[in-house]
């Protein structure tokens, strides 16, 4: 059997959103299994219009269906409508291209971008027919990777995946790869197990069963090797420079729609504003920023080439380009003769260049305007180091109301370190400010305050953080509650607190977790994303029949002495850089963005002799983010220009 | 000036929604640089309206849209339908393209009645019986939704036209041809199926349906919003994948 388009069409017609399975997009290749040739299948854990539009599971398939000797295909996780029918037809996880079985892959890869996907990550492998647990698997089963942000603290799924590639996978894809396909174009020859010892020696590729837990009265203490050549420590994969990969080249177009529909350029990697609380900040070190003629390049082609009307140039932080206006102001003007184009800028900055960026790209549709202070004080700001002084943000707000923005939406985390209730408030007492700027300029102005619940992420200052509990959350959003009922114009969203509690188990948990998710997903418990499929009370059962609780695990403050379960992944930060940098927060002190100051030495380019990457050797206008901090020194600061490259 | 697109949508691409299509169709058309006029206001959309739905799931030899260009742009309507098909997905064709010059009504006020081919899951003598049962009826009362409210309608007076003609090109189907008409009230061949086999109950959802032709006034007179020079094709032409 190579493909079950013929039984999966006869059950289209009882599914919700149907388009979702049949593949087609403009930019999919045709696959064609050759003798010889090692296949993919790439899975995104979720559904087809959340994972399609990833930028990441993208990249690697058009690096991998460039190469000869491979051929890639895609899958994402069905909806619960089509995974009842597959389940009573017999019918396995499919690739959309061919629609061939999982299990004729020769290589499974996950796409983590996130943590609550992991009982979708057992489903999918049991939805394919594959073993469930690496141990479980032999010859004759495909080899089962995983990648992505949460792949930095790989443990939670350590029984599951037989490796992770830690970091950048442009590179680290080809390296596995070619062992794999050794392996497979010998005829698996070598056992399993072996060819697993062989791809240790592969940079950034963890291999969790090469290496034994270990737990001293219940509490873990360290990951031993298990065999010689099996490294203590798995370093992340970095690539030096983004102009050498202008990925994807040809972004997928679905046919049906799907979240981010646009066409979307990344403007460069990592972020060094330093905000503690952001994990994809700390590991994704140094910038790296891409040339901004191969910017305009990759919009030029790609608008003519999918027809979108739509831009956005993502990154973590994207007003920091220092290409970002010519970016804006050439795509909004020039267009490659494909109609009216607009851009979206994700992530704004908080300060007036910013919005009078967004007021160049939004010449039409000026409805709303988000931005993310984060936190309602600017004691908590300091702690958190996102440093955005209150006149900034009045700036900006006063700059976009003045401009014709009616509403304003405002990000915030509660439950930071040593937040006071006074911290709290000071999430409603800045949407009151805001509406009040708005006032003077429209009567409908309207504030959305939406408020999420921290959670501590492995490989940031706050790694040691003991997450607040599901009650203290649910008090503090009470207390804005109470406190924006009577407040016209302030609207206060918030995020689940549960979720936020069953997030903190699977992103800081040990191997012991494997058997947590296991049981939840036996349980049910798929698209945990997804609050209509939510259930906290799986997870805590789950934890109490193996022994855990939300107390250890999630609300415990971590001592600095103490192991934690991802000690052996090195992200490229010093674990003392970012210790400091947790004792800076509790003493309420700020770190300025080192790309135009003296570094920190948190080791991210140190490490692997590489340098921030930057197309301008001083900050962008409102760059201090108003802090009042003297960046005038940036051009004396090394870095290595795009412009300049040898 | 305003341009009237006739296309098809077979194999695979049948399981876009209308709206998926109406996205595919913004997009195509932005491919092949066609100079669409934008409404006014506050948030400018292209001007392009789209005939009669398509239900998901159906194949279609015979869909239009009608798009708003820009007078002072020239668009060589010979060439505009090759162009136009390099950017949709495989399966969708533009297969003609005319100038509408002065404007005429909307396709949903012209079109009166469209021609399918449907897939039945039923022996071929329990076809032609009921087939003959339908037609021999004074009346077919049907409920449907409408409003949120379920009402009788009459769907006998729709049907102009039905009869067997032979096997499906979907293997366990017979081929019936159907024309309902869409005004002054539309019958879904959907519905028309659920009345001939009421005892199949879901499994009529899962039936194949093809619209082969929309008619504007009798369909004896041939009058389509773009007639095609090319012959008529028979019922079953060879599926595109």
């Amino acid at each position: 059997m190579t493909t079950v388009w013929p039984q999966l069409e006869s059950q289209l017609a009882r599914v919700q959103k149907p388009a979702r399975y049949i593949g087609c997009e403009d930019g999919a290749i045709e696959p064609v299994h050759r003798p010889g040739s090692t296949s993919w299948l790439l899975v995104y854990p979720d559904t087809y219009e959340v994972g399609l539009p990833n930028q990441g599971l993208q990249i690697l398939y058009e690096i991998l269906n460039e190469r000869p000797d491979a051929v890639a295909e895609r899958s994402y996780a069905p909806w619960t409508d089509l995974e009842a029918i597959m389940r009573s037809e017999g019918l396995p996880l499919f690739s959309v291209e061919s629609h061939r079985p999982a299990a004729e892959f020769d290589v499974i890869a996950f796409n983590l971008s996130a943590e609550l996907v992991y009982t979708n990550v057992l489903n999918c492998l049991d939805l394919g027919g594959i073993p469930i647990h690496s141990a479980g698997r032999d010859d004759r089963h495909p080899v089962v990777v995983a990648g992505g942000h949460a792949a930095h603290n790989p443990e939670p799924l350590a029984d599951f995946i037989d490796a992770f590639a830690i970091g950048d996978g442009e590179e680290a894809v080809t390296d596995l790869h070619e062992v794999v396909a050794d392996w497979v174009r010998s005829g698996r020859s070598a056992s399993r197990h072996s060819m697993l010892r062989e791809l240790c020696t592969v940079p950034g590729i963890y291999v969790p069963s090469m290496y034994e837990p270990r737990y001293e009265s219940g509490r873990f203490v360290g990951l031993t090797p298990k065999h010689a050549g099996v490294p203590e420590r798995v370093e992340r994969r970095v690539v030096a420079d983004l102009a050498e990969w202008p990925y994807p080249r040809n972004q997928l177009v679905p046919l049906t729609e799907v979240v981010h529909d646009r066409l979307n350029i990344e403007v460069f990697r990592g972020c060094t504003r330093g905000c503690r609380f952001c994990q994809a900040g700390m590991i994704t070190r140094p910038v790296r920023e891409r040339p901004a003629d191969q910017v305009r390049t990759m919009i030029d082609d790609g608008l003519r080439r999918t027809g979108y009307d739509e831009v956005a140039l993502t990154s973590l932080s994207t007003a920091d380009f220092s290409g970002i206006e010519d970016a804006v102001r050439q795509t909004v003007e020039g267009s490659a003769g494909c109609g009216q184009v607009s851009v979206s800028l994700p992530s704004l900055r908080v300060d007036a260049f910013t919005v009078g960026i967004a007021a160049q790209v939004q010449r039409a549709r000026r409805t709303g305007l988000t931005f993310a202070p984060e936190a309602g004080t600017w004691r908590m700001r300091r702690i958190i180091n996102k440093l955005i002084g209150e006149e900034d943000l009045y700036g900006a707000v006063e700059s976009a109301f003045s401009q014709g923005w009616r509403r304003v939406k405002l990000y915030f985390l509660t439950g930071l370190p040593s937040e006071t209730d006074e911290d709290t408030l000071g999430v409603a007492e800045l949407a009151r400010n805001c509406v009040e700027i708005g006032r003077r300029h429209t009567h409908k102005a309207s504030v959305t305050a939406s408020v999420g619940g921290f959670v501590p992420k492995p490989h940031t200052p706050f790694q040691w953080f003991g997450q607040n509990t599901v009650d203290e959350l649910n008090r503090k959003i009470g207390l804005l509650k109470d406190t924006t009922r009577r407040m016209h114009g302030v609207q206060l969203k918030w995020h689940d607190a549960r979720a936020s509690a069953a997030e903190g188990l699977a992103s800081r948990g040990d191997r012991r977790m494997g058997a947590v998710v296991e049981e939840v997903w036996r349980q049910g418990g798929t698209f945990q994303e997804w609050s209509e499929h939510f259930r906290l009370d799986r997870w805590t059962t789950a934890m109490a029949r193996h022994g855990l609780s939300l107390d250890t695990e999630v609300y415990r403050h971590r001592a600095q002495s103490e192991a934690l379960a991802w000690d052996h992944i090195d992200a490229g930060l010093h674990k003392d850089f970012l210790w400091d940098d947790w004792q800076d927060a509790l003493a309420e002190v700020g770190r300025p963005d080192c790309r135009w100051t003296p570094c920190y030495d948190c080791g991210a380019c140190t490490g692997v002799g590489i340098e921030h990457r930057v197309g301008s050797p001083v900050p962008p206008a409102g760059g201090s983010q108003g802090t009042g901090q003297d960046l005038s020194i940036g051009g004396e600061v090394p870095v290595t220009l795009t412009g300049a490259r040898s | 000036m305003r341009i009237r697109l006739r296309f098809t949508k077979l194999g695979k691409v049948r399981w876009t929604s209308h709206r998926d299509a109406a996205r595919l169709w913004e997009r195509a058309l932005r491919r092949a640089q066609v100079p669409l006029a934008y409404t006014e206001g506050f948030s400018p959309r292209p001007k392009v309206s789209f005939g009669l739905a398509l239900p998901t799931g159906a194949e279609s030899d015979a869909e239009y849209l009608d798009v708003n260009v820009r007078p002072e742009r020239d668009v060589d309507l010979s060439t505009l339908p090759d162009r136009l098909t390099a950017g949709l997905p495989s399966g969708m064709a533009c297969t003609a393209a005319v100038g509408l010059d002065p404007p005429v009504s909307s396709l949903q006020q012209v079109v009166t009645s469209c021609s399918w081919v449907l897939g039945a899951r039923v022996p071929a003598a329990e076809a032609e019986r009921r087939v003959s049962e339908l037609l021999a009826a004074d009346s077919v009362p049907f409920s449907r939704v409408r409003k949120g409210k379920e009402t009788t309608d009459d769907l006998r007076p729709a049907v102009r036209e039905l009869a067997v003609v032979g096997n499906h090109y979907t293997e366990g189907f017979v081929a019936l041809r159907a024309e309902l008409a869409t005004q002054p009230r539309a019958v879904k061949p959907i519905e028309l199926l659920a009345a001939l086999w009421p005892s199949s109950g879901d499994d009529v959802a899962g039936w194949p349906l093809r619209r082969t032709h929309q008619w504007i006034g009798p369909s004896d007179a041939g009058v389509e919003p773009i007639t095609l020079d090319a012959p008529e094709e028979s019922y079953a032409p060879a599926r595109a994948s």
